[in-house]
């Protein structure tokens, strides 16, 4: 790729193909009726789309429609929870929850006899005759989507759909009408901020970088992302990985490297096949390599997997584990800008960060921060996730509050159950009560309220979720994926995890709810790396907003959620006990007995709290207490 | 860390000419030893100590480095693995979904903890990361197969289908 016509070209010759998605039939490719789009990403893939595909391809084939219509596997459209997801263009047709076997029907039907399926149909797009658009519905309808502007639109494995879509755009003229200093300084402008989760400025990471002396400097990208019920990364990787590629470009000419890495979990396979086909399209199309656009810049790219280890998505532990080595973090200062990589200058950034970039080169800096909070500009992918409906992939403003992510995006709890806390940040984060769900969502809102922002997992619990039992299966986390480096970390989470079993077991004591609380403050202080300071996050935010639940599993004996355990039990409601002994066939520790046609009783001393004759009992007199 | 295993190593000629073709591509490349554990327990199904001292050998890394290594991610395992590999996903959003409640079943049907292989190396139980389908949780994989949505009663049934 030597100039600017040569991507105009690529991208006149494939817009045609990508016009109807966007709503545009006059400039769609003569003779093409239709695109049909399925999500490809990892929820849809679980859930079987790839049989889906193949159906759709067989059908379209028999028919004589296979030059007509055009398969696309996308990246995420976001409802993860309705997969597996096709959407139909030019009417914009979202099926939702189909099968192979519908596929037949919507061929005959909708694309050959003119008349959608509504049965098939999301049913929030179904008005009366109409369809609505996607954007009017209450999952899309609040979304602004930066990061995700590609995900769902276009084939992740086709270079041509990203320039159609004005991709490589931002790097060309960054090349040849910016200066280095310029590129930084548009970034520092725009206001972004780390999304991994720490939220420092991205552009002054990029500005250190660039003034460190070296004479070879790395740009690296985190896509280690191991935040239980985090998914977003991911999700830009699957759906839109050119973005990434584009990004760390812009960044290696800002910061004066040739290099870079992406360092990418081996538990996301469908990314990392997409990553390593779109850097080896890169590569052949000359955007990666040598004198890109003729500017005499060179840069290339390499994917390094990680191998399951959660510390490693702390930044000296990433390029520790990059190096080949235990990914053990190392302390800071110096900082990667200074020392990072085999020592060397390094600039790391988070997939979404990187996902901004491009956007913010093209459309400037103003555009950019006229979106969210004063001190949080932009957008925010969240994932997501737990005790609501619309499980998936939301991207909103900074400063959406809560209420309108959960009840609007979100659609609400599931089974007419009652909110009861958000969890963010994964297990660097904290448990945010229902009375603050009105708090508009950015940084520092965040951390003022004793969670942060993490990466963006937002994981919704009701009522029937303990939060004592959460905060330990945190700290059960973190002890597992304590490194063992430093001693706060590697002791610290152990003790508290100890304490938060004991009081699960009803074994604890007030002393041990203060002595709990100062241990984490000893923690966060004196930890070497972000895990350990942050671990004991979980711990000290339920103890803040949910004290009343460890009083009464310390004061009580009581699990007021019913979920630990030792604490609970089972009684047979004799009024509602017709006395057919189905329970006490099903009971492995023959703990119930009793006469027939007259209410058994389960024997406490032997019963060891299965809820195995709660599920069989067919009346519903086995109450959990 | 789980025990290593008292399985003998039964490794062939063709697993160590494949190994060896690895291990000469990523030499002089820097970072070299992780990408080569990966290959490698492709090849092998896992890293008994037999292959760490290849690889050692070939990278020209003290074995205790590679075992330390080894040792150190989750991913890597010094264990044989069953033919069926069963992983429960105890991912935040599974969680709070009752996934704990499937990982119990699963361990109560086969009689093995996380972990373990079941004695006729037919099963093997891993209780994973969050694999990312947060909008099928609960989720259960059984090799590269993914059960999601699942409830407790579900479990016998799947694991029936692999009997």
């Amino acid at each position: 790729m030597k100039s600017l016509a040569e991507l105009e070209k690529i991208q006149k010759d494939t817009y045609g193909e990508v016009a109807l998605r966007l709503g545009d039939t006059e400039h769609a490719t003569p003779g093409l009726k239709g695109n049909i789009l399925c999500c490809g990403g990892t929820g849809c893939t679980s859930s079987g789309c790839q049989a889906i595909i193949h159906e759709m391809e067989a059908q379209l084939k028999a028919h004589g429609l296979d030059d007509k219509y055009k398969v696309i596997k996308t990246g995420c459209f976001g409802l993860c929870a309705l997969g597996p997801i096709m959407i139909v263009y030019p009417e914009g047709a979202f099926y939702s929850r189909i099968t192979a076997q519908n596929v037949k029907q919507i061929v005959e039907e909708h694309l050959i006899g003119g008349n959608v399926v509504k049965d098939l149909l999301y049913a929030e797009t179904v008005d009366g005759d109409d369809i609505k658009s996607l954007q009017e519905t209450r999952f899309y309808a609040k979304q602004h989507r930066v990061a995700l502007r590609n995900c769902g639109v276009i084939s992740p494995e086709h270079i041509e759909e990203y320039i159609a879509r004005d991709g490589y755009r931002a790097l060309y003229k960054a090349l040849t009408s910016m200066s280095r200093e310029e590129v930084i300084d548009e970034i520092l402008k725009s206001g972004l901020r780390g999304r991994g989760g720490g939220g420092f400025p991205t552009g002054l990471k990029w500005k250190f970088t660039y003034a460190a002396e070296g004479d070879k400097k790395f740009v690296c990208c985190n896509a280690d992302e191991g935040d239980p019920g985090a998914f977003m990364d991911r999700s830009v990787l699957e759906g839109d990985p050119h973005s990434i590629i584009e990004a760390m470009a812009i960044a290696a000419y800002a910061i004066g490297a040739d290099q870079g890495y992406v360092y990418i979990r081996a538990e996301y396979p469908i990314a990392v096949q997409r990553l390593k086909i779109a850097i080896n399209q890169a590569r052949e199309t000359g955007l990666l390599g040598t004198d890109i656009f003729g500017t005499g810049f060179n840069f290339d790219l390499d994917i390094r997997l990680g191998a399951g280890a959660f510390v490693c998505g702390e930044e000296t532990a990433l390029m520790t584990s990059i190096e080949g080595k235990r990914g053990e973090p190392r302390p800071r200062p110096p900082f990667p800008a200074i020392k990072g990589l085999w020592a060397k200058p390094t600039l790391l950034n988070n997939v979404e960060t990187y996902a901004n970039v491009a956007q913010i080169i093209l459309n400037g800096a103003e555009w950019f921060s006229s979106m969210g909070t004063e001190k949080s500009k932009g957008t925010k992918v969240f994932a997501l996730g737990g005790k609501i409906h619309n499980t998936g992939l939301v991207e909103v403003p900074m400063g959406t509050t809560l209420r309108e992510i959960i009840e609007d995006i979100g659609g609400g709890i599931p089974n007419g159950k009652k909110f009861k806390a958000a969890q963010t940040g994964g297990p660097s984060g904290g448990c945010i009560p229902a009375r603050l769900m009105d708090t508009p969502i950015d940084y520092d809102s965040l951390i003022a309220i004793g969670s942060m922002m993490g990466s963006g997992g937002l994981i919704v619990m009701d009522e029937d979720n303990c939060m004592v039992d959460i905060a330990k299966f945190f700290l059960e986390f973190t002890v597992d994926e304590s490194c063992g480096k430093c001693t706060p970390c590697r002791i610290g989470t152990r003790r508290l995890l100890e304490i938060l079993t004991k009081i699960t077991k009803g074994q604890g004591t007030m002393e041990d709810l203060n002595r709990m609380e100062e241990l984490c403050y000893s923690i966060k202080a004196s930890a070497l790396c972000g895990l350990g300071q942050t671990a004991p996050n979980p711990v000290l935010s339920t103890l803040r907003y949910f004290r009343d639940e460890y009083e009464a599993h310390v004061k009580d004996k009581k699990c007021p959620a019913g979920v630990c355990k030792a604490l609970s039990h089972f009684e047979i409601n004799p009024d509602k006990c017709k006395g057919c002994s189905l329970c006490s066939r099903q009971c492995p520790a023959n703990a119930i007995s009793g006469q027939i046609k007259s209410p058994f009783v389960i024997d406490q001393s032997k019963c060891i709290k299965c809820g195995a004759c709660q599920a069989a009992c067919k009346f519903g007199a086995i109450e959990k207490k | 860390m789980s025990k290593p295993t008292s399985v003998p190593f039964r490794g062939t000629k063709e697993q160590e000419a494949k190994l060896m073709e690895v291990i000469s591509a990523h030499k002089n490349e820097d970072g070299a030893v992780i990408p080569v554990l990966h290959e490698a327990q492709d090849i092998y199904g896992y890293l008994p100590i037999e292959v760490q001292e290849m690889i050692s050998e070939g990278l020209d890394v003290p074995l205790a480095e590679i075992y330390g290594i080894v040792t150190f991610y989750t991913q890597f395992s010094i264990n044989p693995k069953g033919e069926y590999q069963i992983g429960i996903c105890l991912g935040t959003a599974c969680y709070v979904k009752g996934s704990g409640d499937i990982l119990e079943k699963v361990k109560s049907i086969l009689g093995i903890d996380v972990g373990e292989c079941t004695p006729d190396g037919k099963f093997s139980l891993d209780a994973t990361r969050c694999i990312g389908a947060c909008g099928l949780a609960p989720v259960m994989t059984i090799n590269d197969e993914v059960y999601g949505r699942l409830v407790v009663d579900d479990v016998e049934d799947i694991l029936k289908k692999y009997a």
